[in-house]
């Protein structure tokens, strides 16, 4: 039996895996969502290439293939599709399936002091093994070489508020000729302690991937066990998801203008938009229990309702914070020192972002009108719904106003997902999840406030979840070098909160 | 500009009061136990998704590891477990954080005394994380928002661990971050503070130790203030940092 994902699935010999995934961007305009990488050996079938693409109608196509455990290569996909850069580093580290021909295969999620040869996502490899750290050599990071030329490392421990991460910037005066940021500083092995959990303990870490899209994490998550336990949530359920993820995307989205402020030294306004950050997380606080809204939905539904009283509370405050923040935004554009630091700063190219499968706001503020709203609609969403916001410039200041633009759609959305919700009968807000189709994948797409979110979970021969694989928005990372350079160096926090990635996100 | 300046002029205050006044919330809290109603079922500790309870012979929780998601709430029989107030309160110890009580150790009571006589009413604060969701590491952020406003506690967050009384630790201490937390610490000048914000840094939890997470602050530097929560509300931390240099004591839920 096969499950109803609705992906096309192809199956291909490991040796001809490249061409098959090239000749599908070429012929048929699809994009690389993400890449997984699997152990299978225990059921006699050696390690597992999953590469998921979305193709322009809306559907998905899987292409598959399966690598000798005696010989775990296959010829790297990379120089055919750029964007599985990435996720083939991460393939190789993790479970040693080696991308032969990788134009950079250096490690990424495991740092230099691990040893070689073990590969924690292999299932012989225990979760709770504790592994010495091994003696490596220091090598020069970004390459950058010349007379005049200098290395200035940055991180992992930053000045501010901020998450880990290490920036190496090659230069000339202030000029950065080259970025090479060394990510994965808060890998926490996530994807492994799901491996045979129960749905509602990985439903915890799931949530916890990232605060500020925890609930997309657990909308997207719960998506791939619907469907993998033939489940479909009802409507009074899927509305309030709706509305739920919608505040998620305004807070977001304000908050990451006010902080945007603060990479432009605009002190006034980072306070100005910090409070109406705080007023929505309040409100989160108020109607669902929790300000980053952790703990609201789960498989077959939602653990919250929003009553009538919860209704009219959003709906207020909705409106007095959309008054509010037209007046701040028109405030920030009428800044002219202001918007002059935003605009031509940290432009990231159409093409790069496409060879490189960005998604979320820095598309969009680069001309890619890819929104998973629109796309692949989820929960209450249908595709005419969602207009992308999209904007042509790629720099700062196209980024902040893609977020603003989409700040107005979220109030209509909610608006319109409330308009509904009282006409919907209380009844049942969760539909109970049975057993999930045993040797089966599916995945959940949500668009979380940095972009689409993907999350592909396969069970083992009973049912269990034996590979849990997270694509978030935040692997955007892989293109932030390239709006860097040619850049000042001090402008480097304000591009970095344009495009407002979390570390958490990606280094599960 | 000058609309940006019309806007303040316009706002009203929006500083939150202090003692800060928890705002009615729904759900999502730590429980308040009563071994009155407690049959001892086990249905709590099933119901746990992070281990926090166990139910063996007597009723234990562990509020380091609590992640505040209430399922031990809903499925408790008897009512032995309700909705808390607020936030679960940091504590000098994490033997404090513990339920049934536990007292915690002299020294341990020490810490406020000396805190106190050394670094006086106003500190300065380093933030690392080490290898957190980032849910600590915004609520941090927010308690220096126009509402939280810390800074009127005198209470200051600086960019260098050389300058800073307080480390404010969050997160599972990761494998790759762990050299990182450790010479940010060594690199403070003495008397210095650790402060675990949140329950990965007061326990690992929801992480599991493994080959990437670690089991919290403490399995690397010397904790005196643990803050649960996941993450912990801003008064949360303000609170921490308060009871850290003994301007105010230790609550309980």
């Amino acid at each position: 039996m096969r499950l109803e994902t609705g992906a096309e699935r192809i199956t291909v010999p490991s040796s001809t895996i490249a061409d098959a995934c090239g000749q599908l961007v070429r012929d048929r305009a699809a994009r690389l969502m993400v890449m997984t990488g699997t152990d299978e050996r225990d059921a006699g079938r050696g390690y597992g290439l999953y590469f998921l693409f979305a193709l322009p109608s809306g559907g998905l196509a899987s292409i598959e293939t399966m690598v000798d455990p005696a010989r775990p290569s296959y010829p790297s996909v990379t120089r055919a599709v750029p964007a599985a850069h990435w996720y083939e580093r991460e393939v190789k580290d993790l479970l040693g399936i080696e991308p032969e021909g990788h134009p950079d295969p250096r490690r990424l999620v495991l740092h230099d002091d691990w040893p070689r040869g073990l590969h924690p996502l292999r299932k012989d490899v225990p979760g709770d093994l504790a592994v010495a750290r091994a003696p490596h050599p220091h090598e020069p990071i970004t390459g950058v070489r010349g007379e005049g030329v200098m290395e200035v490392p940055v991180g992992p421990i930053h000045a501010g508020i901020i998450e880990p991460g290490h920036f190496r910037f090659g230069g000339v005066g202030e000029v950065v000729l080259h970025l090479e940021a060394r990510l994965f500083y808060t890998h926490r092995g996530i994807e492994k302690s799901a491996e045979g959990r129960s749905i509602e303990r990985v439903l915890a870490l799931a949530e916890r991937i990232c605060a500020a899209c925890s609930l997309s994490h657990a909308v997207s998550y719960a998506q791939a066990i619907e469907q993998l336990a033939g489940v479909t949530p009802a409507r009074r359920a899927v509305l309030i998801r709706g509305v739920l993820l919608e505040l998620e995307r305004l807070y977001n989205h304000v908050g990451d203008i006010a902080n945007l402020c603060a990479g432009a030294a605009l002190q006034l306004a980072v306070y100005q938009g910090g409070v109406l950050k705080e007023r929505l997380q309040e409100l989160n606080a108020e109607v669902a229990g929790h300000r980053y809204l952790f703990g609201v939905a789960r498989p077959g539904g939602v653990r919250v309702d929003l009553d009538e009283v919860a209704q009219l509370r959003i709906a207020a405050v909705i409106d007095e914070i959309e008054d509010e923040f037209g007046s701040y935004v028109g405030a920030l554009l009428e800044t002219d020192s202001f918007v002059e630091r935003l605009t031509g700063t940290g432009v990231l190219d159409r093409g790069v972002a496409e060879d490189l499968g960005a998604v979320g706001v820095a598309a969009r503020a680069s001309g890619i009108p890819l929104d998973a709203r629109h796309s692949h609609p989820y929960g209450p969403f249908r595709p005419d719904m969602v207009t992308p916001v999209v904007r042509s410039e790629g720099d700062v200041r196209a980024r902040m106003l893609v977020r603003a633009g989409e700040v107005a759609t979220s109030f209509a959305l909610i608006r319109s997902f409330l308009d509904e919700l009282p006409a919907v009968a209380p009844g049942q807000l969760v539909t109970p999840v049975g057993p999930l189709a045993p040797g089966q994948w599916a995945v959940g797409i949500t668009e979380s406030p940095r972009g689409e979110n993907v999350h592909w979970v396969m069970t083992d021969d009973r049912g269990a979840i034996t590979r849990y694989r997270v694509r978030s928005a935040s692997y955007n990372w892989a293109v932030v070098p390239f709006a860097v350079t040619g850049n000042l160096l001090p402008d480097f926090p304000l591009i970095n909160k344009s495009f407002e990635l979390c570390y958490a996100c990606l280094d599960r | 500009m000058l609309s940006l300046l019309r806007r303040r002029l316009r706002a009203r205050v929006s500083t939150s009061r202090w003692p800060a006044v928890p705002a009615p919330t729904v759900g999502r809290q730590q429980p308040v136990f009563d071994p009155a109603r407690c049959d001892l079922s086990g249905a709590c500790a099933s119901a746990c998704p992070v281990a926090a309870i166990s139910v063996d012979g007597s009723f234990s929780l562990d509020r380091a590891r609590c992640i505040s998601c209430s399922r031990c709430i809903e499925v408790c029989p008897t009512g032995a477990l309700a909705p808390g107030i607020g936030f679960a309160t940091p504590a000098l110890g994490r033997e404090s954080l513990l339920e049934p009580p536990v007292h915690p150790p002299a020294a341990v009571r020490e810490l406020a005394e000396r805190a106190r006589a050394v670094l006086g009413r106003s500190l300065h604060v380093r933030h690392v994380d080490a290898g957190s969701c980032n849910g600590c590491d915004w609520e941090i952020s927010a308690t220096t928002n126009a509402v939280h406003d810390i800074q009127r506690f005198g209470i200051d967050f600086v960019a260098s661990p050389r300058h800073a009384d307080v480390l404010l630790v969050t997160g599972t201490m990761t494998r790759n971050l762990q050299i990182a937390v450790r010479r940010t610490y060594d690199a403070m000048s003495e008397p210095r503070l650790v402060v675990a914000v949140g329950a990965c840094a007061c326990s690992g939890s929801p992480f599991e130790p493994g080959y990437a997470s670690g089991e919290g602050a403490a399995a690397e530097l010397p904790v005196d203030v643990y803050i649960p929560g996941c993450p912990p509300r801003p008064e949360a931390i303000i609170q921490g940092l308060l009871l850290a240099v003994g301007r105010i004591g230790e609550a309980r839920i």
